[in-house]
């Protein structure tokens, strides 16, 4: 008999919903960390009952939970101490230092701030958390201000895998409206060395080498809000998706344009056909069909809600270009809420469910590959982040 | 024996109830202190200087005494009556807002 862990991160806390098959009947735990924006929550496809989750706090920075119990229990990594040659105590699981040693790390150099100028590099909060398909102890982690960080022991420690942010475009990128953040982490299922990642506004960079050696992938994006609109960076990548059986063909929310690539980000090619808007922040595909894509268009620049304040998420079942509204069960009056680039994700039982949080609160649930969808909870805090395991 | 008060959040990460006491081996100071307290919970370690420079967070604030310690030197001595457990030494939030 399988199940369904859907982990949810909010502004206010994390909470972890739990269905059978038949994901009618859902059992509500939380809210864990209460009071700490919680900004990501996922668990290792090698281990299910390990459970990465990202704490942070403007007030009080940033924490790393752990839990070995899919959950119900948690733990900051490395409780215990060392001592730096001075004798000053550090704590290491909530230790995110660019890497700028000469052996191993680049110099720190400086990104473009909001008005041009350039800008210290700053470590802000991880924005989310990618384990290993393979080792439970390994996890990635991206992090504002944009930079992909690596633990090999269960989140102890950490360490940037800095050619990243030290390929040569850094300066070039900018925060976007919320953070100068990397958001999204990808890794290939077919290729070990092979891992996408998407920053908000630099764009989308893959590396071949298991993170040694990083490269734009942006071309075929156009930005009209940069000086160039077909730079190398600059882009305000949303988020992106693939199907994990076909990991080389990605699907990419961007700030204005749903996109899609067939070699790997190589080019790009727009498709976000006949959407009410091509605005919106996440997209996802479905665990099965992989021409099956979902957005949730919004308006925007500046309003981010939905078109007439209808809740609808658009499937596309040709790979983009043709898209239908999913309406049955969301509101389709006075709906005004926002869905965020983490905020959706799918799980893999034979009819593949669908899940995506809003900013108020709601959690939604479709068991019918979007045909229908009901609330699993309706009052959260804020949703950041939704992610969903299935188990066997 | 020098009393510390966190605030909620940093009650709840480092599991404690009400005021810590430490004890703190030589001069009483902010650094001395907070060294004890990272040592003893060391899940607090990062969220009230930062790791790399050691540098007060900007949103914390150290109170004692009636008086704001928040731009002292963190190797000054802190008043003697922290120092004697008299009174304690308040980690707070800053408050940025309504």
């Amino acid at each position: 008999m399988s199940s369904v862990r859907v982990l949810v991160g909010t502004k206010k806390g994390g909470f972890i919903l739990n269905s059978d098959e038949a994901r009618k009947r859902w059992k509500v735990s939380g809210p864990h960390f209460t009071g700490w924006e919680i900004y990501h929550m996922k668990g290792s496809p090698a281990d299910p009952d390990r459970l990465y989750a990202s704490q942070t706090s403007g007030w009080f920075g940033q924490i790393i939970q752990r839990s070995n119990d899919g959950g119900r229990t948690w733990e900051t990594p490395g409780g215990g101490m060392t001592k730096s040659p001075e004798g000053m105590p550090q704590g290491e699981s909530n230790k995110f230092v660019y890497d700028v040693s000469p052996e191993t790390g680049h110099p720190l150099t400086t990104h473009q701030w909001y008005d041009g100028t350039q800008h210290p590099w700053e470590f802000k909060r991880v924005w989310h958390l990618e384990p290993s398909l393979h080792d439970p102890d390994s996890v990635y982690a991206g992090v504002e201000d944009a930079a992909i960080f690596r633990s090999t022991d269960g989140a102890h420690t950490w360490h940037e895998l800095s050619g990243l942010r030290g390929h040569g475009t850094g300066p070039k990128w900018q925060p976007g409206a919320g953070g100068m953040c990397l958001h999204t982490i990808l890794l290939d299922p077919s290729d070990p060395g092979r891992i996408y990642v998407a920053i908000s506004a630099a764009g989308a960079f893959r590396t071949d080498d298991g993170g040694k050696t990083w490269k734009p992938i942006n071309r075929g994006l156009k930005s009209n809000y940069i000086p160039d609109p077909n730079a190398e960076t600059g882009h305000c990548v949303h988020h992106i998706a693939f199907n994990s059986a076909r990991p080389h063909v990605l699907f990419m929310q961007k700030h204005w344009d749903v996109m899609r690539s067939d070699n790997a980000g190589d080019d790009w090619q727009e498709v976000s056909g006949n959407l009410p808007t091509d605005f919106g922040f996440t997209i996802d595909v479905h665990a099965h069909e992989p021409e099956t894509i979902y957005v949730v268009p919004i308006k925007s620049d500046s309003e981010h809600f939905p078109p007439d304040g209808k809740l609808r998420v658009f499937r596309s079942r040709t790979g983009g270009n043709k898209w239908e509204p999913l309406t049955k069960g969301l509101p389709q009056r006075n709906c005004y809420v926002n869905v965020l680039r983490d905020a959706m994700a799918v799980d893999s039982l034979d009819s593949c469910g669908i899940y995506f949080g809003t900013t108020g609160g709601q959690v939604y649930a479709s068991a019918d590959a979007g045909d229908s969808w009901s609330p699993i909870v309706r009052d959260l805090p804020a949703v950041l982040s939704v992610e969903v395991q299935t188990l066997q | 024996m020098i009393r510390v008060l966190l605030p909620f959040h940093l009650r709840r990460l480092a599991n404690v109830e009400g005021e810590v006491e430490l004890e703190v081996e030589g001069l009483a100071t902010q650094r001395a202190v907070l060294d004890a307290l990272e040592a003893r919970y060391p899940a607090l370690c990062g969220t009230m200087r930062d790791h790399a420079t050691q540098q007060r967070r900007p949103f914390i604030r150290f109170f004692a005494c009636a008086e704001d310690l928040s731009h002292e030197s963190p190797d000054a001595p802190l008043p003697e009556a922290v120092a004697q457990g008299a009174e304690p030494f308040l980690v707070v939030g800053a408050i940025a807002g309504g």
